[in-house]
Order: structure tokens, then sequence, then C-alpha cells
């Protein structure tokens, strides 16, 4: 089991001929993601073949809408590469053709269009994940987006993140234990899929036996977090959150990520953290060694 | 990007809101020029982009081009908040009536929209809402709905701005909405948003911050760039498109990702206490490619950087792989050393990741000068952080 994405799911890419498209069909691919199709007006009919990872070449056909290709293929799930300018209509046509799962990875999307998506989305009981998000992967199983494959394997640990690389540096930590599922959910300021509903999501998946939470400085969604874990979820939960150090005023990196006022800070969350029980670790390692401590246990 | 008083109210113009966009100086003569040329009470107003500004003594009343003169240069170059006073914005005095508060944002919350509204204006709004909650009306917006006509006299309503005004105010509502969604800003806050005496309605004052993610749709949005106003070195670092943030420490921080290189620069400051406090001196996220420019371009911003006494690279191969990032490096050296331009300060590398083997074994061959390679971020961390602190 796991959250969201399984071995069943059938993933379009939606901008696949892109180059960066292109690129992570490939490893999707390579990963053993079953994808039945890319979207492009003007390539509906061709198809494209992606080289060789178990002897045999893959060919994916292009259709020229969404609704064609889940039509065609039954898809569930659309990862999103499409450029900036066109992202809010991708994610719209995704919606009106009742993908229940769009993963948007796609940086840069500016925050009114985000809000117009999700609104539309939430109307239409479609669950976003992003934008500007490494995406997420059931390892094993499935892979729908850009987190690299090869860091970690299966294993009972839930992890979700803001932060991209902080997730796969926390995979490859624990690499040892391998995750039920691992989701990166993004860093700008409205996201699709929050920490509470992958919370939710680990809380419910009987696969998961342990929940790793990275958050990071800007807004207060780690503090809702906390309030979520203290109600609901009873699985052992570790947190760190990135971005002691940033002063206020100055954004870092990500869209979301800035301190205002006493608004936002990484001290303010790991309070709140701590405060529901939640250990938070000083550094991504010594969170690792934090759930290493508590997956010990769970097996003895 | 933050907009300065002046250019809020130019755009609220451009929009339809009422509100005077004044004359803009740099100098106390100018300051003498714009109030003889508009006549009459002006109020000089330091534009700065922080709140507070009145408390610090930045606006200020003058009834003649005399005064307007010497309150400029009361003004000019006063420092409020870490913000040096450099330009100013005339204004005629207007026959105010009443003040209240206005403001549309995002709310992260409830991805969706928040309008915030209160009779009490004039004031911090923070201030107001932690003293006097309910004086303070917070009304969602659904961002497939907007605003119209119907919708602001609602939240005049809640807001208990006066029934006199409701006429006047709701047509204004409707046009600061035009001014969030059309400008594409994550916040446009008018406060005070006044009553005049004439029973008008008028945007006295203006914050509005841009999405920087929307400028390809906004050409026009470039002109409120302000080069003049950042750190030199984060000048330098956009201009090469780089994603710098300056900082106050010593150890020079380049990583890949936002998060991780937020990361980083806790842990050094971590590993720093026990080295006096050593501290990070800056944010550097080269992203996910790594190339040698990009790494040259980085390393170059830095070693520019005279409060920098070592370097930490930390990297985590995940689409990158490592020998690429190691390949980065040592290119980055020869292209630094082609422009005439050597790292002298100590590096600290750490990758991990995709192919860590394999850059590890390419940093060991070239043998750099300087460059050390830690395996651990934390191992790392606090080797650059004794270094710095030698």
């Amino acid at each position: 089991m796991s959250i969201f994405l399984t071995k069943d799911s059938k993933v379009i890419v939606q901008g696949m001929t892109g180059s960066e498209g292109t690129k992570h069909t490939t490893r999707m691919l390579a990963s053993g993601t079953n994808i039945v199709g890319g979207v492009n007006p003007r390539k509906a009919g061709q198809s494209v073949r992606f080289p060789a990872f178990d002897g045999q070449d893959t060919e994916v056909p292009v259709f020229g809408t969404v609704a064609d290709a889940v039509k065609e293929t039954g898809a569930n799930v659309s990862v999103i590469f499409v450029p900036p300018k066109f992202t809010k209509d991708a994610v719209l046509e995704a919606i009106d053709a009742a993908v229940p799962l769009v993963v948007v990875i796609t940086e840069g999307v500016p925050v009114h269009d985000t809000a117009a998506f999700f609104a539309h989305a939430a109307a239409a009981g479609t669950r976003i994940i992003g934008p500007n998000c490494p995406g997420i992967i059931t390892p094993g199983e499935s892979n729908a987006g850009i987190i690299p494959a090869d860091i970690a394997g299966p294993g009972r640990i839930g992890l979700v993140s803001k932060s991209g690389t902080l997730t796969y540096q926390m995979m490859y930590e624990l690499r040892d234990f391998g995750f039920s599922t691992a989701i990166g959910i993004g860093g700008d300021p409205i996201i699709g899929t929050t920490h509470i509903d992958a919370l939710q999501a680990f809380q419910d998946d009987p696969d998961t036996d342990a929940i790793v939470m990275i958050g990071e400085i800007g807004g207060d969604a780690e503090e809702r977090a906390a309030a979520f874990v203290k109600e609901n979820v009873t699985k052992p939960v570790v947190g760190y959150v990135a971005g002691f150090t940033a002063p206020e005023g100055k954004t870092m990196g990500h869209a979301g990520a800035i301190v205002s006022g006493s608004s936002g800070t990484a001290a303010a969350k790991q309070e709140a953290l701590e405060a529901v029980g939640v250990r938070v670790g000083k550094t991504p390692t010594e969170t690792a060694n934090l759930m290493r401590e508590i997956m010990q246990n769970l097996t003895k | 990007m933050d907009l300065m008083e002046y250019q809020a109210k130019t755009v609220f113009a451009k929009h339809g809101v009422r509100t005077t966009v004044g004359e803009v100086v740099t100098t106390p003569e100018e300051a003498r020029a714009a109030a003889e040329k508009i006549g009459g009470r002006v109020v000089v107003k330091a534009q700065v982009k922080t709140g507070g500004r009145g408390k610090a003594g930045g606006v200020k009343l003058a009834s003649s081009p005399d005064e307007a003169e010497e309150k400029a240069r009361e003004i000019l170059g006063l420092d409020i908040k870490g913000h040096v006073v450099k330009i100013l914005n005339i204004v005629p005095a207007a026959a105010i009536a009443e003040e209240y508060y206005f403001s549309f944002l995002i709310d992260r919350a409830n991805r969706n929209y928040l309008c915030i509204a209160s009779a009490a204006g004039g004031m911090e709004i923070e201030e107001v809402a932690h003293t006097n909650p309910e004086a303070v009306a917070k009304i969602s917006i659904d961002p497939a709905a907007g605003v119209d006509e119907a919708t602001a006299r609602e939240i005049a309503r809640a807001a208990k701005y006066p029934e006199d005004i409701l006429d006047a105010v709701a047509p204004e509502i409707v046009k600061l909405y035009d001014v969030f969604i059309g400008e594409d800003a994550s916040l446009v806050e008018v406060n005070p948003l006044v009553k005049l005496e004439d029973g008008n309605v008028e945007a006295l004052d203006g914050k509005v911050s841009l999405d920087e993610n929307a400028d390809f749709r906004h050409p026009d949005h470039a002109e409120f760039q302000d080069a003049s106003a950042d750190d030199p070195l984060e000048a330098a670092a956009k201009a090469k498109g780089l994603n710098y943030v300056k900082l106050d420490g010593s150890v020079g921080i380049i990583g890949n990702g936002a998060g991780l290189v937020m990361s980083t620069l806790d842990v050094v400051a971590y590993a720093g206490q026990e080295f006096g406090g050593v501290k990070p001196a800056n944010f550097l996220d080269i992203g996910g490619g790594a190339s040698a420019e990009v790494m040259a371009n980085g390393l170059e911003i830095i070693i520019s950087d005279a409060q920098v006494e070592s370097v930490f690279v930390n990297v985590f191969g995940g689409i990158t792989a490592c020998d690429e990032v190691a390949n980065g490096i040592v290119q980055a050296f020869e292209l630094l050393a082609s422009r005439d331009e050597h790292v002298t300060k100590p590096l600290v590398v750490r990758l991990d990741g995709n192919n860590a083997e394999e850059g590890r074994r390419i940093l060991d061959e070239a043998g750099l000068a300087g460059l050390e390679r830690v395996d651990t971020m934390d191992g790392a961390a606090k080797r650059a952080a004794e270094l710095a602190a030698k």
C-alpha cells in the first residue's frame, strides 16, 4: 500500500515532448511507472519511443487533449511539465477531464494562477500536488515527478516535504529502511496538497509505520500540521524545519519561504511541533537518526 | 517585489482607484518646487519599503514651500528600520474626515484570497487585531467568484464602515480587487483608506507586493525594479541570474535546492556555535543543473564578499549526478583563473547522492588548492565553520 500513487496508477504526462518532460518521462518509465500517454495538441496521433531500460523500448502515444488520453487509456494521474505561462490551462484541462490526481512540477507559476486552478480542483474533487514540487514516489511501484527512483527503495516510512533536495537527502539518509511513499508538496504560497493532507493519508495507510515531515519558514502550515498531529495522528512523527538563520523580509529561494514580522519563523514551527510530541532534529542527519531510532524500536 | 507608496498609488490610479499620486522628488530643492507647484499645505512622505514611517519621523506636514524644503532635508537620509530614505513623495494635505483600513492578500491556509478590513484605520492593523479583534473583519474571497459591487458592499458592512460611505467605497473596493488580480499582486493594502470632508473615499497610502512569477505578463513591472536599493553583491548576483541573499556571517554557502541551502545555513550556524559563533555569509541556490558556469559565477560572487573566510559547497546529487557537479567545480576553478580571479579562501566540498564516488574521485584527482572534501553534511559544515574561525 501507499498513499495517492500505486502500481495501478495510469500516468499521462502533459508536456512530455518538451525537454524536461522527455528527460523525466524516460526516468519515470525506467523506475517502472505505467506511463500510458503524453499530451500535445500539435503532435496528436504520433508516438514517442523511449529508450530501453529492460531490453525493450517503450512506445508512448501522444494525444491531442487530456480528455482523449483519459478516454483511450483510463489514465488517472497527470504529471505536468509545461512552462509557467501555460500551466494554469494545462491543470484546468486535466481537472475538466476528471483526472483525480494532478502533479504540477512546473516552477514559477503565478500565485493567482494557482489560486484559480486550486479553486477549480477543490470544486471538482481533484487532488493537486504542487506546483513547484518534485512530485510523488511510491518506491518500487510508481513515480510521478522528478524524484530520483534509485535513492531509496520500498519500506514503511512516509515522507512529506516542502523541499525537493531535502526530500532526496532524507530518503538517502534513511535508505536502509525505505519508504511507503515520499511526497514533495512544494514551497509556494498556495499548494494543492498540504502537510495535513499527507499526514492524514499516512495515518490511514496500513503500510506506513512512521512519518517524517519536513517544513521550512513562511506561512503557518507547520503550526497547523502540529495541531492536526495532536488530534489525529497516532503514528510516530519526526520533523525537520529549515530556515532558522533566514532574516526577516528576504525570500529564501521558494516563493513562500519568507519570514514576515514574527510570523513564519522556524523557531515558532519547531516549538509548535515539539509541543505536540513531534521530535524535531537540528540537522537533516539528526532528524534521520531520530526516525532510525523509532524504526528500530518498532521492529524490535 | 514590494512597491514604494508612490508606485503603488500609480498602479491604483491606472485601475481607476481614487488616489493622489503627487510629486516624486529626491532633493530638498525639488521638494520646494513640488510644494510650489501643488500650492497650499503639503505632506512630505518618505518612500521606503517598510511600515512605521510616521512614528520614525518620515511623514511631515509643511505649510509652505520653505517648510517643505526644510522637512525634506530632515527626512532625506533618515534610516527607517534599516531603509535609508532617498525618495520623497509630496502630496497636497488632504481634508480627512475619517480613516479606515483595507487589504486584499493571499490566504495560504485556506488557499484562496483574504480581505481584511476595519473601520479603525491609520494604525498598525496587527495592533488593532490584537487589542480589539472584533473591529477587524476577515472575509474569505473565492478566486472563482471574485469581487463585484455586491460583494464589495458586504465587505464594507462587515468592516463596519459607516453606512453613508457605502456608495462611495464599494466601487473603490472593486477597483482595488482589479489591482490585486490585474497586476498579479500578492498584497494590496490601503492604510489609511479615508473619507474626505467632501464625502469622497480615497486611498491615502498604498502598499503593493507584486508576484515576480507573473512578470511574463507584465513587462511594465520592470520599471519598478530598484537595483540601487539592493546590496551590491545581491545586485551582481541578480545580474548573473543567481538566487543569492547576502547575510552577515563568514562562511560562504553554495548548494542546490532552496530547502537544502536553507538547511545548510542552519547547520553551519549550529556547527559555528562551537567556534565562537561563526555564521553563514549568504544564501546561494545554484539549482538542479549546477553547471560549471553557474558554479563559477556563484564562486565569483562569494569570494568577492570580503566577509567570507571559508566556502562550503553542499551538493546532494538527486537529478544532477555528483560527477557532473565535481567537473563543474574543477571547470569553475579554471574559468575563474581565466578571468584572472583565484579562489584564495579554503573550500569545503560535500558531495553525496547520485554518483558520489565518481564525483569525489574527480575532485581528489584534480587536487585543487585549498579544497577539502568532507563527505557528510554535518561534518563538512563543522569543518567550514572551523576554517572560518581560524
